[in-house]
């Protein structure tokens, strides 16, 4: 890699001469080596399905989830480090829960991804902290239908019908890109992504 | 009983201001307080709100024409009863906060969002504060709305409402003739015969009926002076 030895990939708050912040890049790195991660967002919900690497017989079940409760209509899964994003959904908590003790309502999907998306970023301007190894995709369900984002080291954040993050991003994509995600119900489209095409859910 | 006592010696910054007490001044000391007689129905399609116009510091007016229909956005409104300081400031607050919020979220807000604001500040500061404030308003999601925030703070979302020390008097006239879905003119008679009533019999209530109407289009406002009051058999 190019940026190795050149000195300008030491820091978050350090841009190369070419224009680019390594530090947020391996943290992208980060991301595309886990495990994948996908959304996909249909006429009546969202559903997410993560890939689940286990490495030893001697763990206990269903230990360290890649998806997680939010608030009681917004759910995250995510791909990079697993401490990096259980600290990213606990901050997505705290917002949720402020807004709700604020304003008397569920904090609605594109407020929290902003403010998400805000924290994750500060986290690329100064030199005395790390960016955050992970790419989250939020999911609710609320008044004016699903809602489904995702966040990415940059703290750059966007909103999709499906997305796919993490090691098999691109297969995903393309298994996603064939389904009329518009049209059908999301819980048939879950089924559809998956590889092998068989509606086999196991829960680990 | 500060009377000023002039054979005192020297000079006190006491004595340089001119004591109430026993001067026919009574009042001018104590709170300026909106004893109130204030309203609010839903109606197929928004929201009548109604106020007297009364402002007295004891048993003097300090103010006899007094909006008390207060502006938080362009779709919703509040109605303040209790003293006249705390309820303007609260409703200030919550103006500054909501109009913070409406930019963040880039959408008008909520009267739900706008009600739980007011009851937030109305909770917290319960011990200091004096008011009790009605909230009512137009949104999309919900129509018409009517939120009571009586003393202390609670909440409670009401198909119609009244508050104020006038109310007391027309509990009996408004849960008799309050029908769920009336029209726009037959809201706007229910609440002027209602704030008229009050004014009728409550010392600390009068002057003329401020009104207002507020739906999709935005807000109407009316006003009916003393001699458009509506009459009943004590008047004539």
């Amino acid at each position: 890699m190019s940026s190795i030895g050149t000195g300008y990939d030491l820091s978050a708050s350090q841009f190369s001469p070419d224009g680019r912040v390594f530090q947020v890049e391996y943290a992208q790195k980060a991301v595309e080596n886990s495990g994948t991660a996908i959304g996909i967002r249909g006429k009546d919900g969202v559903v997410f399905g993560v890939e689940k690497l286990i490495t030893s017989k001697l763990y206990e079940k269903g230990d360290n989830k890649r998806i997680l409760n939010v608030d009681r209509h917004v759910g995250a899964a995510f791909a990079g480090l697993n401490a990096d994003a259980r600290h990213l959904v606990e901050r997505a908590r705290d917002e949720a829960s402020s807004y709700r003790h604020s304003y008397g309502d569920p904090i609605p999907l594109r407020h929290l991804t902003e403010r998400v998306a805000g924290y994750v970023h500060a986290h690329t301007l100064y030199s005395s902290v790390r960016p955050f190894g992970v790419s989250m995709i939020l999911g609710s369900m609320e008044q004016d239908g699903p809602q489904m984002y995702l966040i990415d080291p940059s703290g750059v954040s966007w909103g999709y019908h499906g997305c796919a993050v993490g090691k098999a991003k691109q297969n995903a994509k393309t298994e996603i890109e064939k389904l009329k995600i518009k049209e059908i119900k999301g819980w048939f489209l879950g089924v559809a992504a998956r590889p092998s095409r068989q509606p086999h859910i196991k829960v680990i | 009983m500060a009377t000023v006592n002039m054979m005192t010696s020297g000079f006190s910054p006491a004595m340089a201001v001119p004591q109430m007490h026993g001067m026919g001044f009574e009042g001018m000391d104590t709170e300026v307080s909106t004893g109130t007689t204030i309203m609010a129905t839903e109606f197929d399609g928004g929201v009548i709100i109604g106020a007297d116009s009364r402002t007295t510091t004891g048993a003097y007016i300090a103010n006899r024409v007094t909006d008390k229909l207060t502006k938080v956005t362009d779709y919703i409104y509040c109605c303040r009863s209790g003293s006249a300081a705390d309820t303007q400031a609260v409703a200030d607050i919550v103006k500054y906060h909501n109009d913070f919020h409406r930019m963040e979220m880039g959408e008008q807000p909520l009267v739900k969002t706008v009600a739980h604001m007011f009851k937030q500040l109305c909770y917290d500061y319960r011990d200091q504060l004096t008011a009790g404030i009605i909230v009512a308003g137009w949104d999309k999601r919900n129509g018409g709305q009517v939120y009571s925030i009586p003393i202390s703070g609670m909440l409670q979302k009401m198909p119609f409402c009244t508050g104020g020390s006038g109310s007391t008097y027309i509990y009996g006239f408004v849960d008799s003739q309050f029908k769920p879905k009336m029209t726009k003119e037959e809201s706007l008679q229910f609440v002027s015969k209602a704030v008229s009533l009050a004014i009728n019999r409550d010392g600390s209530s009068g002057g003329i009926i401020r009104l207002a109407a507020i739906s999709k289009d935005g807000v109407e406002r009316f006003t009916l002076t003393g001699d458009q009051l509506p009459k009943f058999y004590e008047d004539s």
